[in-house]
């Protein structure tokens, strides 16, 4: 008997060898994967034993902790003192509904576990210690009274703020709303639910700035009229004839307001009036993928670069069915529809500001960043952002003249809610019609900075469900996040 | 060294790593050193050392490292089950004790001669299905979670399940001892009462639908019928009406289509039909959710564990995570405290504790003594691997304990009294190969 003895004894040690192998492999092989499930309930309590670092702005505390002890242990939650002013940016860390925001992007910084060195060495003498990990503290590039400025003259339209300083990038002002409180989120969630604005759904949860898609109406033409100054096919002296609209494949593309065609004008005057049928005609000449090459030359077909998760940041470009369309002929897309911004183009009020900074920065595009430094427990500066080039989106010539037809449109045409005394701004108002009435998506893209300076603003705002025009509805809003900043300027 | 002052010092050691441990989870619950494990481990270690002090009477020449080992693993889960629920831990001292009293009850009575159980083999194994039956007899029985396993009587609970799988093992040892020629020689008429017998409690497991029950009297058949006639064809036999079997189950009860979906599949992209809301969700957070919740309390373990005490169970405001962690989930709250290498030290015991079980099988003179330690040593290592390997996801889960580790009154007296038997088994075939 003592053979099948031996054999199932076999057996038995072969079925407990399994256990050790099967422990094994979720403990080392599969523990990355299951740790990052959104799902995973243990890491999201466990993150909470990290003393996580705040995340301030240069002036205020966005994100700090708060200690919660239950029986033997004790847990740090996060608070935002300033509420909804920064929501979008800074997103929330909750044991309920996981993170968003730089608190999600910014996790590994946050709990002191991202993989430097000098960041492992601290973490591990912490652990031998018993003492709770901390984790570093993020220095954002926000000013609190652009976001405040920005969110207040919103008010309860649907729409975004996004102000770059076009020299380095740094984003001074990225505002969505409607905002949200992001201390409801853990335990009164229903009330973010409750959240109503002149849209449907609110959507308080999106960040409109980075995340949310609209047509850019008219915003565009500043793309256009780039890609004709830089093709050296027109100046801003090249003369068309506005008969109130333009033929394209044999149908007729109305100006806004068709009743007072503008007969001979200049390139210039164009854009300062916003001439729907001279930018068709060039957007016929130009051809679709003249003009498509410019936007991405400005960034467009990628997802702008920020901390922020790249779920909440989209491209912009033409859209067909959801997803993202890069014509390869010209005949596949309109491009006279396309050059004042109609032809399926959807963009972020992110990536315009981005236009509007390059055309401010002598045609230079800058990496947008939001995160100034990040500093160590102790107070050292562990990583500081410096700011670097993209590209070149359009040469120094075409960037002055485009400027100053922006200028021209803010000075004496159809943005001229958007001035402000001391500052030189210039801007572009766009107004795209959704097709029903009163839910115009309205614009305002500009830059702004002190005479004779270079600027030290590029705003891009946007209105959801208006029934006016972007002149009449973004421009003033712009007018407001300019003057706060200016006063916080002049604080500091 | 004799093997009673051998296994005094394997006490000894066992007492210093369960000291280590308590001391841990103390130091981290409380946040000071205190000295209050010691009168834990005092209170625990005395007992063994009671049981040790029977065992030098009564199986002098038995087995040194059994004891050793069941105390570590009971000492073990003792300090993960305190770390849960002090007040759990209290009431699993208090059924250590009783079991160790069952022990020396066992080592006490059988002292002369154990073998006198196989004849009262068929009294075991009419008992066995008498035992298991008892949970369905109306108000003696009890329903814990759907299930009716345990029966009540005043105020406390047991679950005969336990006890009757060691009553199952005594009859069919002593029943193949005796048929095992015959049936070697495939003499299927033999069969009868062996088939009557262990078929109806089958019938009884499967019908209340205790199935980690069912695989694991299964397994121990099998291993037992091929240890005693040595033909692969009755495991193969059995394998085939197993498999049958499971078609059967699988198609009949839903509980177990849902156990095995779980297992495939117990992550899903899309929103799936969920039996415990009625409505459409990921089964991750429905269905599979106490699974899942497992493998990230495992996965969160890593190499070196979070440290006794310290690891993840409860959400911030103490909810639990895991449910049943003390009992079916015991395994995942160790492997995420103690890591690849504590929990990895956990299964080796085990194996050590089966290698000197299947050891006694081999050396025992006896068909009896053979099949009884096979039978014993088998099924715990075949209950482990049911119970950790449905957690880990190796088979699909059901619910039964963790020999020796898991919080539960009747899975320690019926193991106590599985080391009682092993213990005699050993004595007597050590005794017998000294004096010869």
């Amino acid at each position: 008997m003592n053979r099948q003895i031996s054999r199932v004894a076999g057996l038995a040690m072969g079925l407990l060898i399994a256990l050790i192998v099967a422990t094994t492999y979720w403990q080392t092989w599969a523990r990355p994967a299951l740790a990052e499930r959104q799902d995973n309930a243990i890491q999201r309590v466990a993150q909470f034993e990290i003393k996580r670092g705040p995340i301030l702005s240069p002036s205020r505390v966005l994100a700090r902790n708060k200690e919660r002890r239950v029986g033997d242990r004790t847990f740090y939650l996060r608070r935002y003192p300033q509420g909804p002013l920064t929501a979008h940016v800074v997103g929330y860390s909750t044991v309920a509904r996981a993170r968003t925001g730089l608190e999600r992007s910014l996790n590994s910084i946050l709990t002191g576990s991202e993989r430097s060195l000098s960041s492992l060495v601290d973490r591990s003498l912490d652990k031998l210690n018993g003492r709770p990990i901390v984790g570093d503290t993020v220095v954002t590039t926000l000013d609190m009274n652009g976001q405040r400025a920005a969110l207040e003259a919103l008010g309860t339209r649907c729409g975004a703020v996004v102000v770059l300083d076009p020299r380095t990038g740094r984003v001074r002002v990225m505002v969505s709303s409607p905002s949200y409180n992001p201390n409801d989120v853990e335990e009164n969630f229903g009330r973010i639910g409750k959240i109503r604005a002149d849209c449907t759904p609110a959507s308080p949860l999106l960040n409109r700035a980075s995340q949310g898609l609209y047509p850019p109406g008219s915003t565009f033409k500043v793309v256009t009229a780039s890609a004709a100054l830089d093709s050296r096919t027109f100046t801003t002296e090249s003369t068309f004839y506005d008969p109130g609209y333009c033929t394209v494949y044999g149908k007729r593309v109305n100006n806004f307001d068709t009743s007072r065609p503008f007969g001979t004008v200049t390139l210039a005057t164009a854009l300062q009036f916003s001439v729907n049928s001279v930018f068709c005609n060039i957007g016929l000449k130009l051809g679709a993928k003249a003009i498509v090459k410019q936007a991405k030359a400005f960034g467009f077909y990628e997802r702008p670069p920020l901390e922020t998760p790249e779920s909440e940041r989209l491209p912009s470009g033409l859209y067909m069915d959801g997803e993202l369309y890069d014509p390869r002929r010209d005949r596949d897309v309109d491009p006279g529809r396309m050059a004042f911004g109609q032809e399926r183009l959807l963009v972020t009020p992110l990536q315009m500001a981005m236009v509007a900074g390059s055309i401010g920065n002598d045609g230079i595009l800058m990496r947008p960043f939001v995160v100034e430094k990040t500093v160590t427990p102790n107070g050292k500066t562990r990583t500081r952002t410096q700011p670097t080039k993209i590209r070149r989106a359009v040469s120094p010539a075409t960037a002055r003249d485009v400027g100053d037809m922006m200028v021209r449109a803010v000075q004496a045409g159809t943005g001229g809610a958007a001035q402000v005394s001391g500052l030189r701004v210039g801007g572009k108002t766009g107004t795209a019609e959704t097709g029903i009435d009163g839910s115009n998506t309205t614009w305002f893209i500009a830059f702004a900075g002190a005479d004779g300076e270079k600027p030290r603003y590029a705003i891009a705002v946007v209105l959801q469900n208006q029934s006016l025009t972007g002149g009449a509805t973004a421009a003033p809003i712009a007018r407001q996040v300019l003057q706060a900043l200016l006063t916080s300027t002049a604080k500091n | 060294m004799s093997a009673r002052n051998k296994e005094l010092l394997n006490l000894g050691f066992a007492a210093l790593v369960a000291s280590a441990a308590f001391a841990s989870v103390s130091i981290v619950g409380t946040g000071l050193v205190t000295t209050r494990w010691l009168g834990y481990v005092g209170v625990v270690f005395g007992l063994y050392l009671a049981a040790h002090v029977v065992a030098r009477f009564t199986v002098p020449y038995a087995d040194p490292t059994l004891l050793p080992l069941v105390g570590l693993l009971t000492a073990l889960g003792l300090t993960v089950i305190y770390r849960l629920d002090p007040e759990d831990a209290r009431r699993q001292a208090v059924w250590v004790a009783l079991g160790i009293g069952i022990l020396a009850a066992t080592l006490f009575w059988l002292r002369f001669d154990y073998r006198v159980l196989e004849r009262y083999k068929y009294i075991f194994g009419i008992s066995a299905v008498v035992l298991l039956l008892l949970p369905s007899v109306p108000g003696l029985g009890h329903q814990v979670n759907g299930v009716k396993l345990w029966i009540k009587v005043g105020p406390m609970q047991f679950q005969p399940g336990e006890l009757a799988k060691i009553f199952m093992i005594i009859f069919l040892a002593g029943y193949l001892r005796d048929k095992r020629e015959a049936l070697a020689q495939g003499r299927l008429k033999d069969l009868g009462p062996l088939l009557l017998i262990w078929g109806a409690s089958m019938l009884v497991l499967v019908q209340t639908s205790d199935l980690g029950s069912a695989l694991l009297n299964f397994g121990i058949f099998l291993a037992m019928v091929y240890a005693a006639t040595g033909r692969l064809i009755y495991v193969g036999a059995g394998l085939g009406l197993f498999l049958a079997g499971s078609a059967v189950l699988y198609n009949s009860l839903g509980r177990v289509q849902q156990r095995v979906t779980v297992w495939l599949h117990p992550w899903t992209d899309e929103r799936v039909y969920c039996s415990i809301s009625g409505k459409l969700d990921f089964r991750q957070n429905c269905d599979s959710y106490q699974l899942v919740k497992s493998l990230y309390s495992i996965a969160n373990g890593g190499y070196g564990g979070t440290g006794l005490g310290k690891g993840t169970f409860t959400t911030v405001d103490g909810t639990q995570l895991i449910p049943y962690l003390n009992t079916d989930f015991i395994y995942s709250a160790i492997a995420q405290e103690v890591g690849l290498i504590g929990s990895a030290a956990v299964l080796l015991l085990v194996m050590v504790f089966v290698a000197r079980g299947m050891r006694i099988a081999l050396i025992a003179q006896d068909g009896f003594s053979k099949l009884l330690a096979t039978g014993l040593t088998f099924g715990l290592a075949l209950q482990t691997f049911i119970i950790v390997g449905g957690v880990l996801r190796v088979v699909p889960l059901t619910g039964i304990t963790l020999p020796f580790v898991s919080y539960g009154g009747s899975s320690i007296l019926s193991n106590f009294v599985m080391l009682a038997l092993l213990l005699l088994v050993s004595n007597r075939a050590t005794a017998t190969a000294v004096t010869r």
